[in-house]
């Protein structure tokens, strides 16, 4: 992809779609047509629905090589409707000879960039809310739904509104048991499940650029709870070696000087965070934006701690639970689950002895895939139940019955109050 | 496109798709079953009651959450022949346009009362409610939508487009 020539003071998001729709330069308020770069979809938006769209309009894949059908939302239950969908996805898959088809691996927003399909400066969209994740790559992906991925699937191209820019500016440095995480709740609390509706958050400031792509990518998979279009971070030195490491093919020299935004572009809404000032943050039952410090909810007793989901379930997610929880046991009537995001992960943390670690203290490990973020599986809550997990979204009814109550918080919070049984300060026992 | 007339069904702010589409309403179901779970957290009544013309009344951000799009699929199966908000969750938005289901921003729903029989022109822009008398607007839609919408949905409109095409 080559960098566009153009007078004009873009942002980085602005320089992708412009790219995308053929322009010079577009303006926060246009409604463009892009050219899609990468469609993905999973087992739930995808063949069963947008596939099914697709065939009955009759018409072919626009570009076969540009679509990534993966499988994670019903992948672990063995009840006839989830192996149903499943052999649709894969007699779907191969029927229209698909040649990117990544079964039951890990959940699609860590899976696609695993599996390199990723790079800066991509225009993106994925049949699911939290597609927003790619945006820690410097691509610009957005969510979309099944007869929006349909007419992708068809023409290859969607309009969009070019979003206007809330730039979030993380100066200082975190303190020791706090995360990225805490940091996205925190904007959540501050301007609301709505502060960031249909723009576009491009996280910055020093305590991004410090972070490593793990970290990244639980600020723009988030990005969807402030109602944003997506959310995207300059690409870096840690950005392309993150992407060599993948070992796929094309990833090992991108190209991240080319895509990055003019230095004078104007954006909408700047908010300024200190790192150093943040505390642990906890949303409280049932909305991201109930964001408020740990201390608020301290000692409220918890029934099961989760450690899952896009959001919360990468190897630096799955390392900050075994600091808490390494030498402690879970605690006596709290229930306390790991689903790792990808099996490259759960494969990572065997084998640097994180998974042992956790483990030891008492938590089951439970198979890849969306499962209790979405009410499935083990990790659905029970009736009446306190939960907290890594997660992103705690509306009710969601992660179990509509009695239970689910607090959200970092992967370090989740473990302290799995070997407490209560909320608890991580920063206490590190 | 037909003017829908309908009685209003009138909430809040924040109906998020785990409302509008529990996940019992559309895992092993199709959308023609699961939309009688349709706000059952909130409103178990809601879809046994809805009435073929009925009309969506809610605040900001309507529709946050999934991008299942069960969740306006279910308010159309029930009935709901236009939904009103002060804003829309995107990817709600566009899949409601998507279902050829009209999703017009309107500052003034909080002068809808729940019953109000509403007549909503989506072309216009307006919202008469014959209730009261009053007469309210919307956020036009862009000209695209507006062709898409009255094709029917993105689904019909891609049909014509690829006909007209051969």
């Amino acid at each position: 992809m080559t960098q566009l020539m153009t007078t004009r003071s873009m942002t980085l998001a602005e320089k992708i779609i412009a790219r995308a729709a053929g322009l010079d330069a577009v303006t926060p308020g246009e409604i463009v047509t892009c050219a899609v770069d990468l469609a993905m979809m999973h087992d739930s938006s995808g063949p069963r629905r947008a596939g099914k769209m697709l065939d009955e309009l009759g018409v072919p894949i626009w570009d076969k090589d540009k679509l990534v059908v993966i499988t994670d939302h019903y992948t672990n239950e063995p009840d006839p409707g989830s192996i149903a969908i499943q052999e649709h996805a894969r007699q779907w898959v191969e029927e229209k000879k698909l040649p990117h088809f990544i079964a039951e691996e890990g959940i699609c927003h860590v899976v696609l960039p695993e599996f390199g399909h990723l790079k800066p400066g991509m225009f993106c969209v994925g049949a699911d809310s939290h597609s927003t994740t790619g945006g820690a790559f410097g691509a610009f992906m957005i969510g979309v739904g099944a007869t929006e991925m349909a007419g992708v699937l068809a023409t290859g191209e969607i309009w969009v509104r070019v979003p206007e820019t809330l730039r979030l500016e993380v100066s200082g440095t975190l303190g020791d048991g706090v995360a990225a995480k805490d940091i996205i709740l925190k904007l959540c609390g501050d301007i609301g499940i709505m502060g960031a509706n249909y723009m576009v958050v491009e996280y910055a400031g020093e305590a991004v650029r410090a972070m490593n792509v793990d970290e990244r990518m639980t600020l723009t998979n988030m990005a969807a709870e402030l109602g944003a279009k997506t959310g995207i971070i300059a690409p870096d030195s840690t950005t392309a070696e993150w992407l060599a490491a993948t070992g796929a093919p094309g990833t090992a020299n991108v190209d991240t000087g080319a895509w990055q935004g003019d230095a004078d572009a104007s954006v909408a809404r700047v908010i300024d965070m200190d790192a150093g000032l943040l505390a642990p943050q906890v949303a409280a039952p049932s909305n991201p934006e109930n964001a408020a410090d740990v201390s608020e909810h301290a000692g409220t007793a918890i029934g099961q701690a989760y450690i899952g989901a896009c959001t919360g379930a990468k190897l630096e997610d799955l390392r900050m639970a075994a600091r808490i929880v390494g030498g402690r046991k879970t605690a006596a009537g709290t229930r306390f689950f790991v689903a790792p995001a990808s099996n490259r992960i759960l494969g990572a943390a065997a084998a640097d002895g994180t998974l042992k670690t956790l483990e030891d203290a008492g938590a089951v490990i439970l198979p890849t895939g969306c499962g209790g973020c979405i009410g499935l599986g083990p990790a659905r809550l029970d009736e009446d139940m306190t939960g907290i997990s890594s997660t992103n979204r705690n509306f009710v009814g969601r992660a179990g019955p509509v009695s239970s109550r689910l607090y959200l918080a970092s992967a370090y919070s989740v473990a302290a109050a799995a070997v407490t049984g209560e909320i608890t300060d991580p920063r206490e026992l590190l | 496109m037909s003017i829908p007339e309908g009685r209003a069904w009138v909430y809040g702010d924040n109906i998020d798709t785990d409302q509008l589409a529990p996940i019992k309403s559309y895992k092993n179901m199709e959308a023609e079953e699961g939309c009688k779970f349709c706000l059952e957290p909130l409103d178990p009544d809601f879809a046994g009651a809805v009435e073929e013309g009925d009309i969506f009344v809610a605040g900001n951000n309507m529709g946050i959450g999934s991008s299942r799009e069960q969740a306006p699929l279910h308010l159309k199966l029930l009935g709901i022949r236009a939904v009103l908000a002060k804003s829309f969750a995107r990817i709600f938005y566009r899949n409601t346009l998507n279902f050829g289901l009209p999703a017009l921003i309107c500052a003034d729903v909080d002068r809808i009362n729940p019953g109000d029989r509403l007549r909503v022109d989506a072309l216009k822009g307006t919202v008469e409610n014959l209730s009261t008398g009053e007469t309210l607007h919307c956020e036009p839609l862009p000209d695209h939508l507006m062709e898409m919408i009255n094709a029917g949905g993105l689904m019909q409109h891609l049909r014509k487009k690829l006909k007209r095409e051969d």
